[in-house]
Order: structure tokens, then sequence, then C-alpha cells
């Protein structure tokens, strides 16, 4: 009880270690299982250079501002490109981690960097598919209507708005495309 | 190669893709063996990771055989068997030399607060991830390790980040014998996290979630008492009540900014971006620990800020340590503990699926269908 200054249930009862294989067996505090703080151990880590060789930069690799300089090593991933690529460029060029601006424009530019890319498949040899790539098709198989009461589904309470999200870059990749028929027919001699 | 990719919030499919090459000499190309699905890869799923792009391969957790490595590469050679943590670091600046491997300095380019991870955005490095048939590894002389003959193979997988991030998140605890531990989220992090607190000394172990197959789990698995939040009108004063008006002394959160929370959370992160997610579970963290107690977090959250109770957590005294796992500090002693019995980590796996079917697999994972706690994809599979 906090109301008095005995200490409460710290005594651990022999059944809890009978219980439990290994209880306590990482309770020594001289005896860290990684310790857990910093700790200065330079051959620890398999390393031999000071400070590593450089990754060859085969096109402007956007940073931080917060760096020096390139690490010498990066991901090659996907490289910038397009209208979303501008709007991340702008990101790293302009603002620092500390700024909000930096974040919310790397996510404005995911947003974009997605319906460019659907607009992109549509003319591809593979459009971007919204059954398969929702993975809706899982449920088939996995107890979808159970699943949804009384279990404390995750997705339950958003649920309606993921045909929006889904279903929403179709519906404006097909506006786009109309206006552009329209724009281009329209523009013929009658 | 076959690879898992990203086309957008809550869309992945399976493409072709050129097989990673070696961009430096310290490279290694691995061919998977094993990959599985992580809790924190749902934050990229649901598009909540700044600079996420289009194309990306995700998988941040696998396993694999050496298939090339680059002029400088000395501890490994192909047809090594590794186990790859999910942090990617150098070995040698600041940070790594001081055992900090989560906070490297070398390997990502795009920010300096967070260190490189395995397909994980451009926030941690733009890397590609291992949910494909290979991946590039940077640094082979330092983050991989041989998988030792007498290990599990799902074991090993499991070492790569989610064991080792549960038994980090109670070390982050400073339990001390006979403390009480809550650990909020029964993941396969905070099952991992209540099952390490035992070994640390713990006289009581407590476990908060929403989903009754995981709190079950929790109960088999960790052997802890577990309650659902959502049957309580208010679980913070459950708990008060449960320690005898005291609270816990060591709360640890393993939700991290919630993938998915309720409706108004879910606009105001996931949708509105107006917050890096909300930290429901570190506010009750804050909440249930007793005064001058530990809040250890190592759920992941993304660099937007978080509405956080942080004048409680000052009012109360509080100590709040948190990090990313650096990975392979850990395994030399859960190596032990593996082999003594003391942990089995495939023992949370419960789905196994061809890298071919991912999509259906974070559809999954995502709305917790068919009581899925730890998926693994296991490419060439059919
Ligand atoms: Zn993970
Ligand atoms: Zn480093």
């Amino acid at each position: 009880m906090p109301y008095t200054a005995g200490e409460p249930g710290r005594t651990v009862p022999e059944e809890v270690r009978a219980r439990i294989p290994g209880w306590g067996v990482d309770l020594d505090p001289k005896n860290p299982p990684a310790f857990p703080r910093e700790r200065f151990d330079p051959d620890a880590t398999g390393a031999h250079w000071d400070f590593p060789e450089r990754q060859e930069e085969k096109w402007p690799r956007e940073r931080s501002i917060e760096h020096k300089f390139l690490t010498p090593v990066f991901g090659t991933a996907t490289p910038l490109h397009g209208l979303s690529g501008a709007i991340r460029r702008l990101a790293y060029r302009r603002y620092s981690e500390g700024r909000a601006a930096h974040w919310l424009l790397l996510i404005a530019g995911d947003r974009v960097d997605a319906v460019e890319s659907h607009l992109r498949s549509l003319a591809s040899a593979r459009p971007d598919d919204p059954i398969t790539e929702s993975g809706v098709l899982s449920e088939r198989r996995h107890r979808p209507i159970r699943s949804r009461f009384g279990r404390g589904r995750a997705d339950v309470s958003h649920m309606w708005m993921d045909p929006v999200i889904i279903v929403g870059p179709w519906l404006l990749a097909g506006w786009l495309a109309f206006s552009l028929v329209k724009r281009v027919v329209g523009r013929r001699p009658a | 190669m076959r690879a898992m990719v990203y086309r957008g919030p809550y869309k992945v499919r399976v493409e072709e893709k050129d097989i990673p090459p070696i961009e430096h000499p310290n490279d290694a190309v691995v061919k998977v063996t094993m990959a599985a699905i992580c809790g924190s890869d749902l934050h990229l799923y649901h598009g909540m990771m700044p600079d996420t792009r289009v194309g990306m391969t995700f998988g941040h957790e696998f396993i694999g055989v050496v298939e090339q490595v680059g002029s400088s590469v000395e501890h490994l050679k192909p047809g090594d068997r590794v186990m790859v943590p999910f942090n990617i670091f150098c070995g040698s600046c600041y940070f790594c030399v001081r055992g900090l491997y989560s906070n490297c300095h070398n390997v990502n380019a795009n920010a300096t607060a967070i260190g490189g991870i395995y397909g994980y955005s451009h926030t941690c490095g733009g890397y590609d991830g291992g949910q494909a048939e290979y991946v590039r590894v940077p640094f082979a002389d330092v983050g991989p390790s041989i998988i030792p003959d007498w290990m599990d193979d799902e074991d090993a997988l499991l070492l790569t980040d989610a064991l080792p991030t549960g038994y980090f998140g109670a070390q982050l605890g400073d339990i001390d014998e006979g403390d009480t531990v809550v650990v909020f989220g029964a993941g396969p992090v905070g099952l991992f996290a209540a099952k390490s607190s035992w070994l640390m000394g713990a006289g009581r172990v407590i476990v908060i979630d929403h989903l009754d197959y995981r709190l079950e789990k929790a109960r088999s698995f960790a052997q802890a008492e577990a309650f659902n939040f959502t049957e309580f009108d208010d679980i913070v004063v459950h708990l008060k009540k449960a320690t005898d008006y005291l609270g816990a002394d060591v709360a640890i959160d393993a939700v991290g900014a919630e993938a998915d929370g309720n409706f108004t959370q879910h606009v105001t992160s996931a949708k509105l971006k107006l917050q890096g997610g909300s930290p429901v579970a570190l506010n009750w963290a804050i909440d249930s620990v007793r005064k001058g107690g530990t809040v250890s977090v190592m759920g992941a959250y993304g660099p937007l800020f978080s509405a956080v109770k942080f004048g409680d957590a000052m009012n109360k005294g509080l100590t709040l340590r948190m990090n990313q796992c650096p990975v392979k500090r850990q395994w030399p002693r859960l190596f032990e503990h593996i082999q003594n019995g003391y942990l089995k980590p495939n023992d949370i796996v419960t789905h196994r699926l061809p890298l071919e079917h991912i999509g259906e697999g974070y559809h999954m994972f995502s709305a917790k269908l068919d009581d899925c706690i730890k998926p693994i994809v296991v490419p060439g599979a059919v």
C-alpha cells in the first residue's frame, strides 16, 4: 500500500520461480546481458576500417542537411523521379529533420508518388490491380464475417474509408483519361 | 528475381526485379530463405512512414545464404547461412563503437535521427528489404552472423528483430527482483518482452491488449496475467487497483505509434498526418507506472511529432528509456537462453506463406484475420 512506507509485495513467490524456467538468470546487474547503455569497445564489431570506403554516387543522391556529406554507404532502392521527386528533393534541400515541413513534404511526396505510379502503371504491361494488390482475397479463407464481430478487429473502424483509398486513384485515373480523350476529340474540327 | 513491391497505401504486389548488385566493397548479396512480416511493416503498408517510395521492397527480418561478396569482405563467403540483424551499421563510427548499432551515422544519408534499416523507407536509408529472393547486405563483415548448426531456421529469423527487441524492452525497464512489469501490446515483441521480464527477475508480469487470441498467447506462452482493455472503462484505473494503488514498477510500450488505432486516431495520424501516430500505449504506460518508475519504449515511432503526456512523466519523476534495438549486441546471451530452453522463439509463428501470396499476407496481418500473430514468407515456395 503506497500510503505507508512499506515495500509492497517484493518477495517473489516460490511458485513463480518453479513455474518459469530460467527465472532471474539475467537479474545480476554485474552481469548485464548486453550492457544497455553506451559501451566503448571498438574491437567488438568486425569492422576493419576507420572510415569505410565510399560507395559510388551514380546519380545525385539526396541527403539530410544535418549530415556533413553523403554517408559512405547509402541505399539505392528507388531513386527520385517525377513530381514526387521534386517535392522530396525540396524537403531534403531546404529543411532540417527538426522542421515539420521536412516530414510533411515527404508525406505529400509519398501521396503524389502513389498517384503518379498508379497512372504510369495504367500505361504499362502490368497495370495496378485493385483486387489482388489490396490483399482482400485473403478474407475468403480466413473467416471474413466472424472476424468482424466482437473481436476488436483492427481495421473495422475505418473500413468505410478503404474503398476511397483503394478505388479513389482508379476513379481519378479514369476521370483524367476521360477528360483527356474529351479534350483531344473536342479539338478535332467538326 | 521475385520481390514484394509497395504500390501505395494498402497496396503491395510481387513483381520481377533485378537481382541487387554489389555496390560497395563490403557488400554481400544474400539469397533469402525465409523472411517475416513485422508489425512495424504495417506503418509502411498504411503509408504512415515519410518517404516510403513506390517500388520499394519491404522486409527487415530475414535469413538466407550468401550468394556473392564484395572485394573487401573477410568474414563471409558464398554458401554461408546467415542471419542478418535489421539494423544496417558500419561498426566503426562514433555510435557503433559505443554499441549503439541502431544509431549508426554512416549508413543513412536521408536522416541523422535514425539509423539504417532494411526495407524501411528512405527515412531509414532507402535500402531494399528481404521480402524478395535476393537482398543487398551492406557491411557484410559487421552485421550478419553465421547461423549455428543447432539453431532452427525460424528461431534464427525471429532473432533478427522480434525476440531481441522484446528482450531489449525488458532490459530498458531496469527490472529489479520482484518488480511488477506491465507490457502494453501482445504482438510478437510484447510477448517476448513479457517472457524476458521473468528472466530479469520480475515478480509479476501483466500484459494488456485488445485481441483475445493474443492475450491467450500471453498467458500460455509468456505465463503472464493478461487483460483486454476494451473490457474496462479505464485500463489505467484497473492497473492501479491491481497493484494496490501503487502502479507498476516498470511499464513497457511494445505497441509504438499505433499502426491502426481508433477512428479519431486513425484520421488524425494515418489520414491527416496531424501526428506521427497516436501514442495511446505510451500514454497508458506513463499513467499506469508508479511514481519514480521506468517506462521502456521500443515500439515503432515515426519521426513526426506525437502527443505524449510529457507533463505527467515529469511530475511523476519517471525514467523514460527508449531506442531501436541494437540487435547484434543481444545475440550472445539470447543464443544461450535458446540453448538452455528458456526461450523458444518460433512458438509465436502462426502463418507460413509463399512470397507470391504476400499481398494477402499483409492484408491478413493488418486486419488480424485468422488469429494471426507472426507470418513468415518463404521465397520460391508454392
Ligand atoms: Zn520487425
Ligand atoms: Zn556506424
